[in-house]
């Protein structure tokens, strides 16, 4: 009966969200002249994701301590939530009401296209630019219609994670440039009898974040561009993604049964599959580093033996080789914060906390000045990746919004399954688009 | 207020003298009609208020929001009337959930009903250690459903307890991905589902047989009815209205299925359909994709379908346990 109770919680969910809408009415929306700036005593709540005990909260603590100290009028209470939980429904839920938190966690894209269509966030389009100067193109993903609405503090490209030890054991003279070496290598680790490659596709987007690579070889930067905006996937490269996808699944590069397989945060996961030794290479992000750390058995081998490049091109396809996918992390304001707010949010991507953020080992920073905090060998070579990429292109799900998103992700999953096809995962999502 | 306490009213409500002189009997009457209705509105008032607060509107919005296409951003404006529903029903991953949530009401009934009734008749008899006994019965459905669903998850893991000892016994030909193969997964919930579960339609037949009177069994055994006979013919009988309470519970339950099936299932499986239901179908379609408005759709469908169920099921085997409680008073 507890089920019920559960089920009932979630209608009541809905429910709250649903007087919420009803009571709310947005209030004035002038803005304090910029004189009125630290004047009056302000708070500002702070909705990040750096939920769990670690060195990414207790930064966040640090640099809301050390910015009042700066300003003493401007008191900040900061809430870390699970990524989940904020992005799907504390924070919908919270910017339906007529109170939502002043500064909060932006993954950019669809999501804040969507959300400034709706009116939820402030313009700092001219209070920012020497911060987006700073910043560079990254800061793109956290702007709608030209104008900024928030900004990243945490940016990387995806890659892979090698074994750098394992490598050597099965002959791999350097690590693979394009696919057709990316193929052998495959073969040579299989002939070890070693994982050649650990997909998490258990929780759907490690497997995706395959099929998005091989769209960003297919598709120019054009068609991916306009795929984002105007969610039009009529072109056949959405498709050869695919089929290119299916040709690689084929040569049987991962684990057994990897629809089982987590994607991160336990000794059983893709992750641990590397961060153990007993696979070889891992599709990830930027962030792998510290997830790795977290479930590897001897963490001095792990720092000894792993390394990092670039995906691999792949021969005959029209896309850009040096194109990169990447996604990052960032904060905006809501439409009526108080105008601290937008310093508090300059004050987070500014070298010196960037550089301490850098120093925490859990993603790279966005700023320029801010390198010299990065350590780890792997994460620099991410950073110099990043820096040579011709064009980042965004996690290809938060770019197209959640609903397209999480459709594409469930159809690719199930060419991983054996029971989809190419052309099924390009009409998940046009019918998702239409949903 | 004065649901606070409704004795000082009704004792102001009988001896206020009466506004205009009135015939002795019919104020008398009115006095306690007004009782009554205080009484009524006393100490009701607060369980409407609550229920129509948490209950009703709530529903009401969901049915509301289910005839919009609303992605949680802004207030609903696209209105497309009961196109939702259409969808839902042309969704085959939809359809999946249901079959699944069949699966799991029917295969609840038939393996529970009767596993619980056999282990209910036993612990009735009088033996030593009993009281362990009925309490190891129940101690499954005590723990958390979370608890159990990560305990399960992590034995029937690929290299998890449950196939480490089917290899060393040298049964590894039966070695499965319990939770990952798409066609193996439901069952091996289910599986689960009745591990969890059994433990309470025992105790509920438990508690029906302690009101079996002893009387009766004894006059069976004096007429020489062997202890199969009094179980059949005395026993089952008197058991029958317990029986149905618990169907009745089981098919609510297993129709709302979530957090076990939540917390079990690998992601990748529940989105390809294969250990779905229609709970999780609607989390994932209203959170996850982000169709807020489908999700309500799901949420009003999956209401109608269990309160379809429970009417039909109140009024066709339920009728004579809960006789002029429900279905009106009893002729």
């Amino acid at each position: 009966m507890a089920t019920k109770r559960r089920a009932s919680a979630v209608l009541a969910l809905f429910m709250t969200s649903a007087l919420v809408v009803a009571g709310c009415n947005s209030g004035g929306d002038e803005e304090p002249a910029e004189s009125e700036l630290y004047k009056n005593p302000v708070t500002l709540t702070w909705w990040h994701n750096a939920s769990q005990d670690g060195p990414g909260k207790t930064y966040w603590e640090k640099v809301a301590k050390d910015f009042s100290a700066l300003h003493p009028t401007v008191t900040i209470q900061a809430e870390g939530i699970e990524t989940n939980q904020l992005q799907r429904t504390r924070l919908p839920a919270a910017l339906l009401s007529s109170d939502p938190p002043d500064i909060f966690q932006s993954w950019g894209g669809g999501e804040i296209r969507e959300q400034v269509e709706a009116d939820y966030l402030k313009d700092i389009t001219e209070q920012v630019k020497d911060e987006v100067a700073n910043i560079g193109s990254a800061a793109e993903i956290w702007q709608a219609n030209g104008k900024q609405y928030g900004l990243p503090y945490r940016m990387g490209i995806e890659g892979i994670w090698y074994n750098k030890d394992m490598f050597q054991r099965a002959g791999i003279a350097a690590p693979p440039t394009n696919f057709d070496e990316l193929n052998d290598a495959v073969t040579k680790l299989k002939a070890i009898n070693v994982i050649p490659i650990a997909v998490g596709a258990g929780d759907k987007w490690p497997a995706a974040h395959w099929w998005y690579n091989f769209a960003l070889r297919a598709c120019s930067v054009d068609t991916l561009k306009k795929a984002s905006t105007d969610l039009s996937f009529d072109d056949p490269c959405f498709v050869k993604a695919g089929q290119d996808l299916k040709t690689f699944i084929d040569t049987k590069p991962f684990q057994n049964n990897f629809i089982a397989t987590p994607g991160q945060n336990d000794p059983t996961s893709a992750n641990g599959l590397l961060a153990n030794g007993k696979a070889a290479m891992e599709l990830m992000g930027d962030w792998n580093k510290g997830t790795l750390d977290t479930v590897a058995a001897d963490k001095a081998a792990l720092n000894k033996f792993i390394g990092w490049f670039p995906v691999p091109a792949l021969s005959g396809s029209p896309g850009d080789p040096k194109a990169a996918l990447g996604g990052g992390d960032g904060f905006a304001c809501a439409k009526n914060a108080p105008a601290e707010c937008v310093e508090f949010l300059k004050y987070l991507v500014s070298p010196e906390v960037q550089k301490g953020y850098a120093e925490t080992g859990t993603g790279l920073p966005v700023a320029k000045g801010a390198e010299a905090g990065v350590q780890d060998p792997a994460l620099r070579s991410i950073l110099e990746a990043t820096s040579g990429a011709t064009y980042v292109q965004l996690w290809l799900d938060t770019a197209f919004g959640s609903t397209v998103g999480n459709a594409m992700n469930d159809a690719i999953v199930a060419i991983f399954a054996g029971n989809g096809t190419p052309e099924k995962v390009v009409d998940a999502m046009k019918a998702a688009a239409r949903k | 207020m004065t649901a606070t306490n409704p004795s000082l009213d009704l004792a102001g409500g009988a001896d206020a003298p009466p506004a205009r002189p009135r015939p002795g009997r019919s104020s008398a009457r009115a006095g306690e009609t007004r009782r009554k209705w205080f009484e009524i509105i006393g100490l009701t008032t607060p369980a409407v208020l609550v229920y129509v607060t948490f209950v009703l509107v709530p529903m009401g919005f969901a049915f509301y929001y289910s005839l919009f296409r609303w992605r949680g951003v802004g207030k609903p404006t696209d209105y497309v009337g009961f196109d939702n529903y259409v969808l839902a029903f042309q969704d085959p991953i939809f359809l999946d959930a249901l079959r699944n949530n069949a699966i799991i009401v029917f295969g609840s009934l038939v393996i529970q009903g009767p596993i619980a009734l056999a282990v209910a008749l036993l612990l009735n008899r009088n033996f030593r250690g009993r009281t362990v006994f009925r309490l190891l019965a129940f101690v499954p459905y005590v723990l958390a459903e979370v608890t159990v669903g990560i305990m399960w998850k992590l034995l029937l893991a690929d290299a998890g307890t449950v196939n480490a000892m089917l290899e060393s016994l040298g049964l590894g030909f039966l070695v499965q991905a319990w939770l990952a193969d798409l066609d193996l997964v439901i069952w091996t919930l289910l599986f689960i589902l009745t591990w969890k579960y059994v433990g309470f339609a025992i105790i509920l037949l438990l508690a029906g047989l302690s009101n079996v009177p002893e009387e009766l069994t004894e006059a069976a055994q004096i007429d020489g009815a062997s202890w199969w006979q009094i179980q059949r013919h005395v026993t089952l009988p008197l058991l029958a209205p317990t029986i149905r309470i618990w169907m009745f519970l089981s098919m609510i339950g297993s129709l709302q299925i979530f957090d076990m099936i939540w917390v079990t299932s690998v992601p990748a499986v529940r989105s390809l359909g294969a250990s779905a239901t229609m709970a999780t179908y609607m989390v994932d379609n209203g959170f996850f994709a982000r169709l807020w408005g489908y999700g309500n759709a799901v949420a009003v469908i999956l209401f109608v379908i269990s309160f379809v169920a429970a009417l039909l099921f109140q009024r066709f085997l339920l009728r004579r346990d809960l006789q002029g409680a429900i279905t009106g008073r009893a002729k």
